[in-house]
């Protein structure tokens, strides 16, 4: 059930995310030592306001990536609308403009695949509610590099379709209520 | 205390990976003179990954032997070493400031050069290219248009599109402050839509690398769109160095909307001129 602190966390999220995230994003302890990264599916052609969005609720600052932008410790990157995100290097995001995956831009898959290969066995992927398969390959990658995954219950999920692909094609590290998860952040102190 | 730790938290398999990404791009190098080996190394694994799938091969160094033995397979799969994708007047408000910016400065000189740079299939270069004409200043301008895609600069001279992609270049058009209307700029015909060989006479369309060639010409704005986020940071700092030599004393770069010089070595040469919009003028001094 607990493990070491993380090198960094990812979280995707689609349908019902924004007030999914809401809750997790209120659990990280206010000095969250590890760089935070999100992909919630927006459209892809207005501007996504979820920083400002999650700013009073979150004690982590909040922000959206910027390309080339440095990874800071207890910092929380958006993946902006149109763009991927990637992790590029321990230190550094890139975005990329690469095909949508399963219709969507930004995806979760790019983002768990590249923190995967990036960050091994340290990196925390935490796969939340949404309504397509995006996310299974990521959580697929996160697995076979020694990462620890983390899926909401399907059964809680206000989108059950997303985390149930993810389980049933690479299986979880941890089948998580939104309750569950925010026990097992606010564990995470220095 | 828990911070970023320095030892190597990669799996042997991804070590591997990029072992032969680098073996691979070493060969496309040394064979095609292409050079690939700067670029983000994120994005390229996850296109290798396609490749891979997509011709049935289990290791990238498949993938190398093949390319380097096999011309045509090369020019083939030189589409998963760059990214073709873009759109007539994308991010409106980006045309729309330079509409507002740059075009007034422009206007004074006799003359003016225009370099998009990373030009891909043409979008931007129409685009540029219907701009300047609204404004009166297509008939005095030239736009260097280019790009190492042989394939892409052919596509992008033709002034074909899809007709499918036209209702979104026309909202495009519209939110950017197009003055008329885009279909007074093309015509359709075989599923396509082809625009108007006029806006293309001062277009010169040229194979230029911004890895290894140098500066061509002196130039009034950079256009360079969704290029950079493709290069590692010391790549982007040759290339926005080589947009710096380029341009003339407070000439104009315009960038990607998430693209931003403050993480590289010429964050100074620049001051934003419409920071939102990502165009930047060259610093006076």
């Amino acid at each position: 059930m607990s493990m070491p602190f993380p090198h960094a966390v990812v979280i995707g999220a689609s349908a019902g995310g924004v007030q999914a995230l809401r809750d997790v994003l209120a659990c990280f302890p206010a000095r969250f030592h590890a760089p935070v990264l999100v992909v919630q599916h927006i459209p892809r052609d207005r501007p996504s306001g979820l920083p400002a969005l999650f700013d009073s609720s979150c004690a982590l600052p909040v922000a959206e990536a910027e390309d080339k932008e440095p990874l800071c410790p207890g910092v929380v990157l958006f993946a902006p609308p149109d763009y991927h995100l990637l992790v590029e290097d321990r230190a550094t995001v890139s975005l990329s403009r690469d095909e949508p995956v399963l219709y969507s831009r930004p995806a979760i898959d790019p983002l768990f695949e590249s923190a995967a290969e990036v960050f091994g066995d340290g990196l925390l992927a935490i796969l939340l509610t949404g309504a397509s398969s995006d996310g299974s390959a990521g959580v697929a990658a996160v697995r076979r590099e020694g990462g620890t995954v983390w899926v909401q219950d399907p059964a809680e999920a206000v989108a059950p379709v997303m985390p149930a692909s993810a389980i049933a094609h690479a299986g979880a590290d941890a089948i998580v209520t939104l309750r569950d998860l925010c026990r097992r952040l606010g564990s995470f102190t220095s | 205390m828990p911070r970023l730790v320095l030892e190597a938290l990669m799996s042997a398999e991804t070590e591997l990976f990029d072992l032969e990404l680098k073996i691979l791009l070493e060969a496309v190098y040394l064979r095609y003179h292409y050079d690939f080996r700067h670029y983000a190394v994120s994005s390229l694994r996850r296109r290798m990954r396609h490749a891979m799938g997509r011709y049935g091969l289990e290791r990238l160094s498949d993938l190398q032997h093949r390319v380097i033995h096999d011309p045509a397979f090369f020019a083939e799969a030189m589409q998963y070493f760059t990214v073709q994708v873009s759109e007539m007047f994308r991010d409106p408000a980006y045309f729309a400031a330079l509409r507002e910016h740059a075009i007034p400065v422009l206007k004074t000189y006799p003359s003016i050069k225009v370099w998009i740079a990373g030009c891909s299939t043409g979008e931007e270069v129409w685009s540029m290219a219907i701009l300047l004409e609204e404004e009166g200043l297509l008939d005095r301008a030239v736009i260097y248009a280019t790009d190492i895609n042989p394939a892409a600069l052919e596509a992008a001279e033709s002034g074909v599109f899809a007709l499918d992609r036209m209702a979104l270049f026309c909202r495009n058009y519209q939110a950017a402050g197009g003055r008329r209307s885009l279909s007074d700029y093309f015509t359709t015909g075989y599923g396509g839509a082809v625009f108007d060989r006029r806006l293309k006479k001062q277009v010169v369309f040229a194979d230029h690398s911004l890895a290894t060639d140098a500066v061509f010409s002196e130039v009034h704005l950079v256009s360079c769109r969704n290029v950079l986020i493709y290069f590692n940071r010391e790549l982007q700092d040759r290339a926005v160095g080589l947009f710096h030599d380029s341009l003339v004393r407070r000439g104009f770069l315009g960038l990607g909307a998430k693209e931003s010089l403050q993480f590289g070595a010429h964050a100074e040469a620049f001051e934003a001129c419409a920071p939102q919009q990502r165009l930047y003028r060259r610093a006076a001094t």
